[in-house]
C-alpha cells in the first residue's frame, strides 16, 4: 500500500482540483494559472530529454508546440464548429469529447514528424550547428503559418471554444483543467519510463559520449530520432492543449521568445533531471504571476536572477540529480522498477 | 536594369547582416562562445547613436550643441563604435570572465548570453518606452542615376564600410601579432598563457573589435532606415548569427559570405514573391545549405579522436 501512495496522492489531487474547480473553490484565475503551469511541465520536460539527457542545444522548442496547437486546433475547428473557409461542422458536439483526445494525438504526431527537420541532420552535425538548425527550423515553422492565409495567417486562429463547450454540453465539468493534468502526468510517465528503460539509457549515453556510446552498440542515429521525435511530439501535444485553453492562437505565441522560455525553465531545474524540469515550470509559472505588477521590468528581473543562478549555481535547483536522489526516503512510497 | 537594382539593394542588407554576423563570428573564432548578446549590442548600438547625434545635434526637445550634420556624424561614428565596444566589455567582464574563470561549461555560458541580450532589450524598453525614435538625418541624401539604377550615397556607404571593414578584420587576424594570438586561442586555449601571451586582453580586445563592428552597424542601419525600436536587434541579430553559421563560424571570409548571402536571397525573394515570404524562403535556403554542408561554407569539421 505504501508503495502506491504517491500514484494513489495524484490522482486524489487531480480529482480535488478538478472538484475545487467545479464548486468554485479556486477562481477562473487561479485554474488558468494551474493549467498553464500543466502546459509548461510538459514543455520544460520534454524540452529535457533533448537538452538535458542528450545534451544538444536545442532552441526552436516553440516550434513544434506551434505546429501541435495548429494541427489539433484545425481537427477540432473542422469537426465541431462553423468555420468561413473549412465550413460547417462535421459531427454533433456530443462526440467533442472522444474526438478531442484524438484531435490532440494528430497535433503531437504531426509535431513529431516536423521533429523529423531537426533529427535528420542531427546525425551528421551537433552543437552550436544543430542549435542552428533549430532556430531556422522554429523561423520556418512561424513563417509558413503566417503566410498561410486559409488558418488566418498573422492574426491569428479562433473557434476552438466550441469544442470546449461540446465537452461542457456533455457534463458540465472543467474538462480542460482535467485534460491538462491528464496529459501533465502521461508526459512525465512517459518521459520517465522512457529515460529510465534500456533503450532510453542510450540518451545520455550519447551525452557523455557519442563514439563510445557507437562502440557499446547503441544505434545513435536511431535514440537521436526518438529523442527529438518524442520531444518535438510532446511538445505539440503541449501546444494543442495550449490552444485550447485559450481558444485562440496566433504564430506570434510560438516564437522564439517562447522557446528562450522553455529553456530557461529547463536550465533553471537543472539538464537531465524530470523533477528539476518540473519544479522550475511550477516555479517559473508562478514567478511570472507574482511579478506581474512589475510589467516590462520583469523581463529584466527574470534574467538576470537566471544570470546569477549561472554565476553561483551553474547546474540549476536541482543538478542532474532526481528529487528522490536527495531525499532517498522518498522512494518508499512509489513503486518504481 | 531592374536586376542591378535590387542587386544593390542586396548588397546593402548583406553588408548590414555581414557587419553583425563579423562581431559573431570574431567572439565565436577565439572563445568557441556564441554571443547571443550581440544582435542587441547592435541594437544598444543604433540608440547610442541616436543619443549622441540628438546631443550634439539638437532637435528632438534637447537644445544641443547645435553642430553641423557634417560635424556630428564625424564625431558620432567613433564615440559610438567607443561606447558600444564598451557596452561589449562590460558583458564579457562581468558575466563571461567568472564563468570562464569557474571553468563552467560552455553551455552556461551560452544562457548567460542569451538572458544577457533579454535584458538589454526589455531594460531599454522599460527605461525608454515603447516610443519609437526616429533617428536624425546626418547625410545629405544624394541620389545618382545611371541609366535607371539609382544609388544614394549612403548605399555607398554602407558598402565600402562593410569592404573596409572586412578588409581590415582580414588583416588583423591573418596580419598582425595580436590577430596571431586570436588564432592561437582558438587552437588550444591552455597553451596559449604558457607563451606569455594575456589571455584575458585578447578576449577582451576581440569583444571591442566585434561589438565597435556593431556599433558601426548600428550607425548606418538607423541611418538608413531612421526608425529605431528596442526589439530592432533581435530579428536581425538571429538573421546575421545564421548567416554566420551558414558561412562558416569562427572564419571572417565565411561571415561576409554568409552575410551577403543572406542579403541576396532575401531581396531576390521579395523580387519574385510577396514580400511575407522573404523569411519563410530566406531560412529553408539556409536549412538546405547547413543540410548537405553542416559545417557551414568555409568550416572545417572538427575531427574527434577516440
Amino acid at each position: 500500500m505504501q508503495k502506491h501512495t504517491f500514484t494513489i496522492s495524484l490522482f486524489a489531487g487531480i480529482f480535488v482540483l478538478t472538484a475545487m474547480a467545479q464548486f468554485g473553490v479556486i477562481n477562473q484565475y487561479l485554474v488558468s494559472v494551474i493549467m498553464l503551469m500543466g502546459v509548461n511541465i510538459m514543455l520544460s520536460t520534454s524540452l529535457n530529454l533533448v537538452n538535458g539527457y542528450m545534451g544538444e542545444f536545442s532552441c526552436g522548442h516553440g516550434g513544434f508546440m506551434c505546429v501541435g496547437a495548429y494541427v489539433s486546433s484545425i481537427v477540432t475547428v473542422l469537426l465541431f464548429s462553423k468555420n468561413h473557409i473549412l465550413g460547417a461542422p462535421l459531427l454533433p458536439p456530443s462526440l467533442a469529447l472522444f474526438a478531442f483526445p484524438l484531435a490532440l494525438f494528430a497535433g503531437a504526431a504531426v509535431a513529431a514528424v516536423a521533429g523529423l527537420v531537426v533529427a535528420i541532420p542531427s546525425f551528421k552535425t551537433r552543437g552550436d550547428y544543430l542549435a542552428i538548425i533549430t532556430l531556422a527550423a522554429n523561423y520556418i515553422v512561424i513563417s509558413a503559418i503566417d503566410n498561410m492565409e486559409i488558418i488566418g495567417g498573422p492574426r491569428g486562429f479562433m473557434g476552438m471554444n466550441a469544442t470546449v463547450n461540446g465537452m461542457e454540453g456533455l457534463l458540465d465539468i472543467p474538462w480542460m483543467l482535467l485534460w491538462v493534468l491528464f496529459g501533465t502526468v502521461f508526459t512525465v510517465w512517459l518521459l520517465r519510463r522512457f529515460v529510465s528503460s534500456t533503450l532510453g539509457k542510450g540518451v545520455p549515453a550519447i551525452a557523455q559520449d557519442e563514439i563510445a556510446a557507437e562502440i557499446m552498440s547503441v544505434d545513435t542515429n536511431r535514440m537521436k530520432l526518438i529523442a527529438f521525435m518524442l520531444s518535438s511530439g510532446l511538445a505539440g501535444l503541449a501546444g494543442g492543449l495550449f490552444a485550447h485553453i485559450l481558444g485562440y492562437v496566433n504564430p506570434h505565441s510560438f516564437d522564439i521568445m517562447k522557446s528562450t522560455e522553455v529553456m530557461v525553465m529547463v536550465y533553471l531545474g537543472g539538464m537531465g533531471s524530470l523533477s528539476g524540469a518540473t519544479l522550475s515550470a511550477i516555479l517559473f509559472t508562478v514567478l511570472l504571476e507574482v511579478l506581474r505588477p512589475l510589467e516590462i521590468w520583469k523581463w529584466v528581473v527574470i534574467p538576470l536572477l537566471l544570470i546569477l543562478l549561472m554565476q553561483f549555481r551553474p547546474e540549476g535547483i536541482m543538478g542532474n540529480k532526481e528529487l528522490s536522489d536527495l531525499f532517498p526516503k522518498l522512494k518508499k512510497y512509489y513503486s518504481f522498477k | 536594369m531592374e536586376f542591378f537594382q535590387h542587386f544593390l539593394n542586396a548588397l546593402q542588407f548583406g553588408s548590414f547582416y555581414a557587419l553583425i554576423a563579423l562581431g559573431y563570428t570574431l567572439v565565436y573564432g577565439v572563445l568557441r562562445l556564441i554571443n547571443f548578446a550581440h544582435g542587441d549590442i547592435f541594437m544598444v548600438g543604433a540608440y547610442i547613436a541616436y543619443f549622441v547625434a540628438v546631443l550634439l545635434l539638437g532637435g528632438e526637445g534637447m537644445s544641443g550643441l547645435g553642430l553641423t550634420p557634417a560635424m556630428t556624424l564625424a564625431i558620432t561614428v567613433p564615440v559610438t563604435m567607443i561606447l558600444t565596444s564598451l557596452v561589449g566589455v562590460t558583458l564579457e567582464r562581468t558575466m563571461y570572465r567568472p564563468l570562464r574563470r569557474k571553468g563552467a561549461d560552455r553551455l552556461y555560458v551560452v544562457i548567460t548570453a542569451l538572458m544577457a541580450g533579454l535584458m538589454l532589450e526589455n531594460g531599454n524598453l522599460a527605461l525608454l518606452g515603447a516610443s519609437r525614435k526616429s533617428f536624425p538625418e546626418l547625410m545629405h541624401k544624394v541620389v545618382w542615376t545611371f541609366g535607371g539604377v539609382s544609388v544614394t550615397n549612403l548605399k555607398v556607404v554602407v558598402i565600402v564600410a562593410a569592404i573596409v571593414v572586412f578588409v581590415l578584420l582580414e588583416f588583423i587576424v591573418s596580419k598582425t601579432k595580436i590577430g596571431m594570438a586570436m588564432r592561437g586561442i582558438s587552437y588550444d586555449k591552455f597553451a596559449i598563457p604558457l607563451m606569455g601571451i594575456p589571455l584575458d586582453t585578447i578576449i577582451v580586445f576581440t569583444f571591442i573589435l566585434g561589438s565597435s563592428m556593431a556599433g558601426l552597424a548600428g550607425i548606418l542601419y538607423a541611418m538608413s532606415y531612421p526608425i529605431l525600436e528596442p526589439y530592432m536587434g533581435a530579428l536581425i541579430g538571429w538573421k546575421a548569427f545564421i548567416a554566420a553559421v551558414v558561412g562558416g563560424i569562427g572564419d571572417i571570409r565565411g561571415a561576409i559570405v554568409g552575410g551577403f548571402l543572406l542579403g541576396f536571397i532575401e531581396i531576390g525573394v521579395v523580387a519574385v514573391f510577396p514580400s511575407t515570404l522573404r523569411d519563410l524562403f530566406a531560412f529553408s535556403v539556409l536549412l538546405g545549405i547547413l543540410w548537405l554542408k553542416p559545417t557551414g561554407l568555409f568550416g572545417v569539421a572538427q575531427t574527434t579522436k577516440i
